[in-house]
Protein backbone atom coordinates (compact mmCIF):
# COMPACT_ATOMS: atom_id res chain seq x y z
CA UNK A 1 0.00 0.00 0.00
CA UNK A 2 1.42 3.56 -0.74
CA UNK A 3 1.82 5.88 2.02
CA UNK A 4 -0.76 8.65 2.33
CA UNK A 5 0.10 12.10 0.72
CA UNK A 6 2.56 13.65 2.87
CA UNK A 7 2.05 16.80 2.29
CA UNK A 8 -0.43 18.90 0.66
CA UNK A 9 -0.85 21.05 -2.46
CA UNK A 10 -2.56 22.02 -5.71
CA UNK A 11 -4.57 19.48 -7.74
CA UNK A 12 -4.05 17.98 -10.57
CA UNK A 13 -6.20 19.94 -13.20
CA UNK A 14 -9.67 18.28 -13.66
CA UNK A 15 -10.34 16.14 -16.76
CA UNK A 16 -13.40 18.02 -18.18
CA UNK A 17 -13.95 15.92 -21.10
CA UNK A 18 -14.04 12.80 -18.75
CA UNK A 19 -16.92 14.57 -17.13
CA UNK A 20 -20.53 15.25 -18.20
CA UNK A 21 -20.61 18.57 -19.88
CA UNK A 22 -23.53 21.43 -17.72
CA UNK A 23 -25.38 21.09 -20.83
CA UNK A 24 -26.64 17.78 -22.40
CA UNK A 25 -29.69 18.22 -23.68
CA UNK A 26 -30.73 14.08 -23.31
CA UNK A 27 -30.74 14.73 -19.99
CA UNK A 28 -33.66 17.49 -20.27
CA UNK A 29 -33.56 19.32 -16.76
CA UNK A 30 -29.91 19.97 -17.30
CA UNK A 31 -30.82 22.30 -19.92
CA UNK A 32 -32.24 25.35 -18.35
CA UNK A 33 -29.70 24.68 -15.27
CA UNK A 34 -26.51 24.48 -17.05
CA UNK A 35 -24.56 27.89 -17.32
CA UNK A 36 -23.41 28.90 -20.88
CA UNK A 37 -20.48 30.99 -20.39
CA UNK A 38 -17.17 29.40 -19.58
CA UNK A 39 -15.83 28.28 -16.42
CA UNK A 40 -12.98 30.94 -15.09
CA UNK A 41 -10.09 28.61 -14.72
CA UNK A 42 -8.02 29.26 -11.38
CA UNK A 43 -5.08 28.01 -10.02
CA UNK A 44 -5.79 26.75 -6.48
CA UNK A 45 -5.21 28.72 -3.72
CA UNK A 46 -5.52 27.92 -0.03
CA UNK A 47 -9.24 28.11 -0.46
CA UNK A 48 -9.54 25.70 -2.98
CA UNK A 49 -6.71 23.08 -1.61
CA UNK A 50 -7.92 23.15 2.10
CA UNK A 51 -11.62 21.89 3.00
CA UNK A 52 -13.75 20.99 5.86
CA UNK A 53 -12.33 17.87 7.97
CA UNK A 54 -14.65 15.62 9.58
CA UNK A 55 -14.06 13.15 12.43
CA UNK A 56 -15.29 9.82 13.73
CA UNK A 57 -17.19 10.76 16.56
CA UNK A 58 -19.75 12.99 14.59
CA UNK A 59 -21.00 9.36 13.30
CA UNK A 60 -23.48 7.20 14.61
CA UNK A 61 -22.33 3.49 15.08
CA UNK A 62 -25.12 2.38 12.59
CA UNK A 63 -24.46 4.96 9.95
CA UNK A 64 -22.76 2.54 7.69
CA UNK A 65 -25.46 -0.06 8.03
CA UNK A 66 -28.52 0.66 6.24
CA UNK A 67 -30.34 -2.38 6.79
CA UNK A 68 -30.14 -2.06 10.42
CA UNK A 69 -30.19 2.19 10.62
CA UNK A 70 -33.72 2.73 10.26
CA UNK A 71 -34.83 -0.46 11.11
CA UNK A 72 -38.11 -0.30 12.83
CA UNK A 73 -38.39 -4.01 13.99
CA UNK A 74 -38.21 -5.51 11.15
CA UNK A 75 -35.40 -5.91 8.50
CA UNK A 76 -35.91 -3.78 4.97
CA UNK A 77 -37.03 -6.03 2.13
CA UNK A 78 -34.89 -6.68 -0.82
CA UNK A 79 -30.95 -8.12 -1.57
CA UNK A 80 -28.78 -7.83 1.39
CA UNK A 81 -24.94 -6.63 -0.02
CA UNK A 82 -21.86 -5.30 1.12
CA UNK A 83 -21.04 -2.54 -0.76
CA UNK A 84 -16.54 -1.67 -0.22
CA UNK A 85 -13.88 -0.30 -1.98
CA UNK A 86 -10.85 2.49 -1.63
CA UNK A 87 -10.52 6.18 -2.40
CA UNK A 88 -7.63 6.96 -4.27
CA UNK A 89 -6.44 9.82 -5.37
CA UNK A 90 -5.07 10.53 -9.33
CA UNK A 91 -1.53 9.25 -7.83
CA UNK A 92 -3.06 5.98 -6.23
CA UNK A 93 -2.47 7.60 -3.07
CA UNK A 94 -5.44 6.50 -0.67
CA UNK A 95 -7.08 9.02 0.62
CA UNK A 96 -8.02 8.40 4.20
CA UNK A 97 -11.03 10.38 6.17
CA UNK A 98 -12.90 10.86 3.32
CA UNK A 99 -16.46 11.58 4.25
CA UNK A 100 -18.97 9.33 2.29
CA UNK A 101 -22.21 9.41 2.06
CA UNK A 102 -24.80 7.27 0.21
CA UNK A 103 -28.66 7.80 -0.54
CA UNK A 104 -30.68 5.13 -2.68
CA UNK A 105 -34.25 3.70 -3.67
CA UNK A 106 -35.17 0.59 -1.52
CA UNK A 107 -35.24 -2.84 -3.12
CA UNK A 108 -38.48 -1.72 -5.08
CA UNK A 109 -37.06 1.60 -6.72
CA UNK A 110 -39.21 3.62 -4.15
CA UNK A 111 -37.09 6.61 -2.34
CA UNK A 112 -38.36 7.29 1.21
CA UNK A 113 -38.42 11.40 0.31
CA UNK A 114 -41.79 13.73 0.02
CA UNK A 115 -41.34 14.61 -3.50
CA UNK A 116 -41.40 10.66 -4.91
CA UNK A 117 -44.20 9.60 -5.83
CA UNK A 118 -43.65 6.33 -7.89
CA UNK A 119 -46.39 3.72 -6.89
CA UNK A 120 -44.24 1.19 -5.80
CA UNK A 121 -44.52 1.26 -1.57
CA UNK A 122 -42.50 2.49 0.98
CA UNK A 123 -40.11 0.27 2.96
CA UNK A 124 -41.10 0.63 6.82
CA UNK A 125 -37.75 -0.29 7.57
CA UNK A 126 -35.66 1.15 4.98
CA UNK A 127 -34.10 4.78 5.45
CA UNK A 128 -32.28 4.56 2.21
CA UNK A 129 -28.84 6.86 3.41
CA UNK A 130 -25.63 6.02 5.17
CA UNK A 131 -22.37 7.51 5.68
CA UNK A 132 -18.64 6.62 6.57
CA UNK A 133 -15.45 8.06 6.65
CA UNK A 134 -12.29 6.45 4.83
CA UNK A 135 -9.70 4.72 6.82
CA UNK A 136 -6.15 5.11 7.06
CA UNK A 137 -5.80 2.88 3.64
CA UNK A 138 -8.64 4.93 2.13
CA UNK A 139 -10.80 1.79 2.48
CA UNK A 140 -14.67 2.42 3.40
CA UNK A 141 -17.60 -0.32 3.47
CA UNK A 142 -21.19 -0.34 4.76
CA UNK A 143 -24.42 -2.78 4.15
CA UNK A 144 -27.50 -2.26 2.81
CA UNK A 145 -30.26 -3.47 0.16
CA UNK A 146 -30.03 -3.78 -3.64
CA UNK A 147 -31.94 -0.69 -5.09
CA UNK A 148 -34.27 -1.42 -7.69
CA UNK A 149 -34.56 0.33 -10.74
CA UNK A 150 -37.20 2.83 -11.22
CA UNK A 151 -38.82 5.02 -14.30
CA UNK A 152 -38.55 8.88 -14.35
CA UNK A 153 -39.76 11.33 -16.04
CA UNK A 154 -37.54 12.13 -19.51
CA UNK A 155 -38.51 10.65 -22.27
CA UNK A 156 -41.98 8.98 -21.18
CA UNK A 157 -40.30 5.66 -20.63
CA UNK A 158 -36.73 6.17 -19.60
CA UNK A 159 -35.88 4.21 -16.57
CA UNK A 160 -32.64 4.60 -13.82
CA UNK A 161 -30.96 1.54 -13.88
CA UNK A 162 -29.82 0.81 -10.25
CA UNK A 163 -28.00 3.01 -8.60
CA UNK A 164 -26.75 4.39 -5.63
CA UNK A 165 -25.62 7.74 -5.46
CA UNK A 166 -22.42 9.27 -3.88
CA UNK A 167 -21.04 12.05 -2.11
CA UNK A 168 -17.56 11.97 -1.43
CA UNK A 169 -15.86 15.42 0.92
CA UNK A 170 -11.74 14.35 0.24
CA UNK A 171 -8.96 16.37 1.75
CA UNK A 172 -9.50 19.68 -0.35
CA UNK A 173 -12.46 21.96 -1.44
CA UNK A 174 -11.17 21.24 -5.31
CA UNK A 175 -12.08 17.41 -4.93
CA UNK A 176 -15.57 17.35 -3.59
CA UNK A 177 -17.65 14.92 -6.29
CA UNK A 178 -21.08 13.68 -6.39
CA UNK A 179 -21.64 10.63 -8.79
CA UNK A 180 -23.09 7.00 -8.82
CA UNK A 181 -22.61 3.69 -8.48
CA UNK A 182 -24.04 1.71 -11.16
CA UNK A 183 -23.94 -2.19 -10.64
CA UNK A 184 -22.63 -4.94 -13.12
CA UNK A 185 -24.89 -6.64 -15.60
CA UNK A 186 -27.81 -4.19 -15.62
CA UNK A 187 -28.62 -3.78 -19.19
CA UNK A 188 -30.76 -0.34 -18.64
CA UNK A 189 -27.03 1.16 -17.78
CA UNK A 190 -26.30 1.15 -21.38
CA UNK A 191 -29.63 3.33 -22.02
CA UNK A 192 -29.78 6.13 -19.39
CA UNK A 193 -29.88 9.59 -20.37
CA UNK A 194 -28.18 10.26 -16.97
CA UNK A 195 -25.16 7.78 -17.64
CA UNK A 196 -25.12 8.93 -21.43
CA UNK A 197 -24.29 12.44 -20.63
CA UNK A 198 -20.83 11.02 -19.72
CA UNK A 199 -18.87 11.37 -22.76
CA UNK A 200 -16.32 8.69 -22.00
CA UNK A 201 -17.04 4.77 -22.43
CA UNK A 202 -13.90 3.92 -19.61
CA UNK A 203 -15.38 6.62 -17.51
CA UNK A 204 -18.57 4.78 -17.56
CA UNK A 205 -16.97 1.59 -16.63
CA UNK A 206 -15.52 3.21 -13.68
CA UNK A 207 -18.72 3.82 -12.30
CA UNK A 208 -19.90 0.34 -12.60
CA UNK A 209 -19.34 -2.09 -9.34
CA UNK A 210 -18.18 -5.38 -10.36
CA UNK A 211 -19.36 -8.46 -7.99
CA UNK A 212 -17.12 -8.89 -5.44
CA UNK A 213 -17.71 -12.30 -3.87
CA UNK A 214 -14.63 -13.20 -2.04
CA UNK A 215 -15.89 -9.80 0.55
CA UNK A 216 -19.25 -11.41 0.65
CA UNK A 217 -20.38 -13.11 3.98
CA UNK A 218 -21.52 -16.41 3.36
CA UNK A 219 -25.26 -17.39 3.71
CA UNK A 220 -25.79 -13.85 4.28
CA UNK A 221 -24.66 -11.04 1.58
CA UNK A 222 -23.50 -10.59 -1.33
CA UNK A 223 -20.67 -7.63 -1.76
CA UNK A 224 -19.70 -5.13 -4.80
CA UNK A 225 -16.32 -3.29 -4.69
CA UNK A 226 -16.71 0.32 -6.04
CA UNK A 227 -13.82 2.16 -6.19
CA UNK A 228 -13.79 6.15 -6.12
CA UNK A 229 -10.85 8.43 -7.57
CA UNK A 230 -10.78 11.93 -6.40
CA UNK A 231 -8.04 14.18 -7.87
CA UNK A 232 -4.76 13.73 -6.70
CA UNK A 233 -2.74 16.72 -5.10
CA UNK A 234 0.49 17.57 -6.61
CA UNK A 235 2.68 18.04 -3.73
CA UNK A 236 6.17 18.87 -4.96
CA UNK A 237 8.98 20.98 -4.59
CA UNK A 238 7.54 23.64 -6.73
CA UNK A 239 4.09 24.07 -5.62
CA UNK A 240 4.30 23.42 -1.42
CA UNK A 241 4.90 27.14 -0.84
CA UNK A 242 1.86 28.68 -1.55
CA UNK A 243 0.74 26.93 1.93
CA UNK A 244 2.97 29.60 3.46
CA UNK A 245 2.93 33.30 4.42
CA UNK A 246 5.81 33.54 2.21
CA UNK A 247 5.26 35.30 -0.98
CA UNK A 248 5.89 33.43 -4.69
CA UNK A 249 7.47 35.06 -7.20
CA UNK A 250 4.80 34.22 -9.67
CA UNK A 251 1.50 35.25 -9.82
CA UNK B 1 6.98 3.67 -27.80
CA UNK B 2 7.35 5.27 -24.68
CA UNK B 3 6.98 4.36 -20.80
CA UNK B 4 3.47 4.67 -19.87
CA UNK B 5 1.55 7.17 -17.71
CA UNK B 6 -0.16 5.67 -14.94
CA UNK B 7 -2.47 8.20 -13.41
CA UNK B 8 -5.78 6.99 -12.12
CA UNK B 9 -8.39 9.31 -13.43
CA UNK B 10 -11.11 11.00 -11.47
CA UNK B 11 -14.25 9.10 -11.23
CA UNK B 12 -17.00 10.94 -13.35
CA UNK B 13 -19.51 13.40 -11.73
CA UNK B 14 -23.13 12.14 -11.58
CA UNK B 15 -26.16 14.81 -11.08
CA UNK B 16 -27.03 14.83 -7.41
CA UNK B 17 -30.90 14.34 -8.89
CA UNK B 18 -33.87 15.36 -6.48
CA UNK B 19 -33.40 12.59 -3.57
CA UNK B 20 -30.29 14.44 -2.51
CA UNK B 21 -31.87 15.55 0.68
CA UNK B 22 -32.17 11.74 1.44
CA UNK B 23 -28.13 11.79 1.34
CA UNK B 24 -26.63 15.01 2.95
CA UNK B 25 -29.99 16.66 4.65
CA UNK B 26 -32.30 13.57 5.36
CA UNK B 27 -34.78 16.01 7.82
CA UNK B 28 -35.01 17.76 4.64
CA UNK B 29 -36.96 14.62 2.55
CA UNK B 30 -39.00 14.16 5.63
CA UNK B 31 -37.26 11.92 8.05
CA UNK B 32 -34.90 11.45 10.97
CA UNK B 33 -32.39 9.38 10.87
CA UNK B 34 -29.16 10.31 12.21
CA UNK B 35 -28.13 11.51 15.73
CA UNK B 36 -25.67 14.23 14.18
CA UNK B 37 -26.53 16.40 11.46
CA UNK B 38 -25.12 18.30 9.52
CA UNK B 39 -26.27 21.80 8.82
CA UNK B 40 -26.21 25.13 7.48
CA UNK B 41 -25.21 27.01 10.75
CA UNK B 42 -21.78 27.34 11.12
CA UNK B 43 -20.79 29.55 13.90
CA UNK B 44 -21.17 28.04 17.47
CA UNK B 45 -21.77 30.44 20.48
CA UNK B 46 -18.39 30.78 21.24
CA UNK B 47 -17.48 31.46 17.24
CA UNK B 48 -15.39 35.08 17.41
CA UNK B 49 -16.45 37.13 14.75
CA UNK B 50 -19.16 39.06 13.39
CA UNK B 51 -22.30 37.28 12.89
CA UNK B 52 -23.91 37.30 9.59
CA UNK B 53 -26.53 35.56 7.41
CA UNK B 54 -26.12 34.51 3.98
CA UNK B 55 -28.92 34.08 1.78
CA UNK B 56 -30.18 33.80 -1.79
CA UNK B 57 -31.63 31.71 -4.38
CA UNK B 58 -30.29 29.61 -6.82
CA UNK B 59 -32.29 30.47 -10.49
CA UNK B 60 -32.25 28.58 -13.40
CA UNK B 61 -32.43 29.94 -16.71
CA UNK B 62 -36.69 30.66 -16.96
CA UNK B 63 -36.21 33.13 -14.26
CA UNK B 64 -37.49 30.00 -11.67
CA UNK B 65 -35.83 29.47 -8.62
CA UNK B 66 -34.79 26.14 -7.89
CA UNK B 67 -36.66 24.51 -5.16
CA UNK B 68 -34.26 21.44 -4.79
CA UNK B 69 -30.47 22.61 -4.72
CA UNK B 70 -28.31 22.12 -2.09
CA UNK B 71 -25.14 24.17 -1.80
CA UNK B 72 -22.27 23.60 0.49
CA UNK B 73 -19.82 26.63 1.68
CA UNK B 74 -16.35 26.42 2.84
CA UNK B 75 -15.38 30.01 4.49
CA UNK B 76 -11.81 30.94 7.11
CA UNK B 77 -12.45 32.19 10.15
CA UNK B 78 -13.12 35.65 11.42
CA UNK B 79 -8.71 36.16 11.15
CA UNK B 80 -8.53 34.62 7.74
CA UNK B 81 -7.27 31.22 8.31
CA UNK B 82 -9.14 27.88 7.27
CA UNK B 83 -9.87 25.31 9.62
CA UNK B 84 -7.26 22.54 7.68
CA UNK B 85 -3.51 21.64 8.27
CA UNK B 86 -2.64 22.90 5.01
CA UNK B 87 -3.24 26.18 6.17
CA UNK B 88 0.11 27.38 7.40
CA UNK B 89 -0.19 30.98 8.48
CA UNK B 90 0.38 32.52 11.39
CA UNK B 91 -2.96 33.67 12.15
CA UNK B 92 -5.08 32.52 15.06
CA UNK B 93 -7.05 29.59 14.73
CA UNK B 94 -10.63 28.95 16.44
CA UNK B 95 -11.39 25.86 17.35
CA UNK B 96 -14.98 26.56 17.20
CA UNK B 97 -15.05 27.06 13.86
CA UNK B 98 -15.49 24.34 11.12
CA UNK B 99 -15.96 27.15 8.60
CA UNK B 100 -18.34 24.60 6.64
CA UNK B 101 -22.17 24.20 6.11
CA UNK B 102 -24.65 22.56 3.79
CA UNK B 103 -28.12 23.81 3.36
CA UNK B 104 -31.04 23.29 0.91
CA UNK B 105 -33.08 25.18 -0.65
CA UNK B 106 -37.17 25.79 0.39
CA UNK B 107 -39.26 23.53 -1.32
CA UNK B 108 -41.72 26.15 -1.61
CA UNK B 109 -39.71 29.50 -2.38
CA UNK B 110 -36.29 28.39 -3.22
CA UNK B 111 -34.76 30.13 -0.36
CA UNK B 112 -31.77 28.91 1.16
CA UNK B 113 -29.20 30.23 4.06
CA UNK B 114 -26.34 29.59 5.99
CA UNK B 115 -25.76 31.51 9.37
CA UNK B 116 -22.13 32.12 9.90
CA UNK B 117 -19.58 34.79 10.56
CA UNK B 118 -17.79 36.88 8.38
CA UNK B 119 -14.26 35.83 7.14
CA UNK B 120 -11.53 37.69 7.22
CA UNK B 121 -8.76 37.95 4.18
CA UNK B 122 -6.62 35.13 3.53
CA UNK B 123 -3.14 34.85 1.77
CA UNK B 124 -3.51 34.45 -1.68
CA UNK B 125 -1.14 32.68 -4.36
CA UNK B 126 1.16 35.26 -4.40
CA UNK B 127 0.72 35.91 -0.50
CA UNK B 128 -1.15 39.52 -1.01
CA UNK B 129 -4.24 38.72 0.66
CA UNK B 130 -7.45 37.63 -1.55
CA UNK B 131 -10.42 39.88 -0.27
CA UNK B 132 -12.63 38.00 2.11
CA UNK B 133 -15.08 35.58 0.76
CA UNK B 134 -17.06 32.46 1.29
CA UNK B 135 -16.32 29.30 -1.15
CA UNK B 136 -19.61 28.08 -2.70
CA UNK B 137 -20.64 24.56 -4.05
CA UNK B 138 -23.96 24.06 -5.97
CA UNK B 139 -25.40 20.68 -6.80
CA UNK B 140 -28.78 19.60 -7.99
CA UNK B 141 -30.97 17.70 -9.92
CA UNK B 142 -29.86 18.82 -13.74
CA UNK B 143 -26.66 19.94 -12.18
CA UNK B 144 -24.40 17.19 -13.64
CA UNK B 145 -20.94 18.38 -11.89
CA UNK B 146 -21.02 20.49 -9.22
CA UNK B 147 -20.75 24.23 -9.74
CA UNK B 148 -17.88 26.11 -7.77
CA UNK B 149 -18.87 29.67 -7.53
CA UNK B 150 -17.49 32.57 -4.80
CA UNK B 151 -19.48 34.65 -2.84
CA UNK B 152 -17.49 38.43 -1.91
CA UNK B 153 -18.95 41.27 0.29
CA UNK B 154 -20.03 44.42 -0.92
CA UNK B 155 -18.80 46.25 2.00
CA UNK B 156 -14.98 45.68 1.01
CA UNK B 157 -14.72 47.73 -1.96
CA UNK B 158 -11.26 48.23 -1.59
CA UNK B 159 -10.22 44.64 -1.11
CA UNK B 160 -12.29 43.25 -3.63
CA UNK B 161 -10.45 45.51 -6.47
CA UNK B 162 -7.22 44.25 -5.35
CA UNK B 163 -8.72 40.63 -5.56
CA UNK B 164 -6.50 38.60 -7.52
CA UNK B 165 -9.11 36.32 -8.18
CA UNK B 166 -12.04 39.07 -9.10
CA UNK B 167 -9.57 40.60 -11.16
CA UNK B 168 -8.72 37.19 -13.37
CA UNK B 169 -12.26 38.02 -14.78
CA UNK B 170 -12.03 39.80 -18.00
CA UNK B 171 -15.32 41.44 -17.56
CA UNK B 172 -16.10 43.94 -15.13
CA UNK B 173 -19.48 43.48 -15.43
CA UNK B 174 -19.38 39.65 -14.61
CA UNK B 175 -17.15 40.61 -11.51
CA UNK B 176 -20.55 42.18 -10.15
CA UNK B 177 -22.52 38.78 -10.32
CA UNK B 178 -19.69 37.29 -7.14
CA UNK B 179 -20.91 40.49 -5.01
CA UNK B 180 -23.90 39.94 -2.45
CA UNK B 181 -26.07 42.74 -1.54
CA UNK B 182 -26.26 43.80 2.19
CA UNK B 183 -29.49 44.17 4.17
CA UNK B 184 -30.32 44.83 7.79
CA UNK B 185 -33.28 42.35 8.93
CA UNK B 186 -33.99 42.37 12.81
CA UNK B 187 -30.44 44.05 13.34
CA UNK B 188 -29.04 40.99 11.41
CA UNK B 189 -26.12 41.84 8.94
CA UNK B 190 -27.77 40.02 5.72
CA UNK B 191 -25.99 39.30 1.95
CA UNK B 192 -28.54 38.67 -0.42
CA UNK B 193 -26.84 36.21 -3.02
CA UNK B 194 -28.40 35.07 -5.67
CA UNK B 195 -26.77 32.68 -8.16
CA UNK B 196 -28.36 33.11 -11.82
CA UNK B 197 -27.55 29.78 -14.01
CA UNK B 198 -28.30 31.33 -17.13
CA UNK B 199 -29.01 34.65 -18.47
CA UNK B 200 -27.78 38.10 -18.56
CA UNK B 201 -26.84 38.06 -15.13
CA UNK B 202 -24.82 34.46 -15.38
CA UNK B 203 -22.98 34.01 -11.97
CA UNK B 204 -19.42 33.19 -12.51
CA UNK B 205 -18.71 29.92 -11.65
CA UNK B 206 -14.46 28.59 -11.43
CA UNK B 207 -13.17 25.49 -13.06
CA UNK B 208 -11.00 25.23 -9.39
Amino acid sequence: MKEATPEYGEFRQRDRNAHPPAYAPAYKTSILRSPRNALISLQNSLSEITGPVFSGDELGPLDHDLILNYAKGGLPIGERIIVHGYILDEFGRPVSNALVEVWQANAGGRYRHKKDAYIAPIDPNFGGCGRVLSDRDGHYVYRTIKPGPYPWRNNVNDWRPAHIHYSISGSGWAQRLITQMYFEGDPLIAQCPIVKTIPSEAAIRQLIAPLDKNAAVALDSLAYRFDIVLRGARANWFENRLQSDEPMQRE
Amino acid sequence: MVNELKYLKESASQTAGPYVHIGLAPKQAGFDIFDKNFSNVLAGPKTKGERIRIEGCVIDGSGTPLRDVLLEMWQANAAGKYNHPADRQKKAADGTFRGWGRACSDFATGVWSFETIKPGAVAGRSGRPMAPHVNLWIVARGINIGLNTRMYFPDEEKANAADPVLNLIEWEVRRKTLIARHEKKDDMNVYRFDIHLQGPHETVFFDV
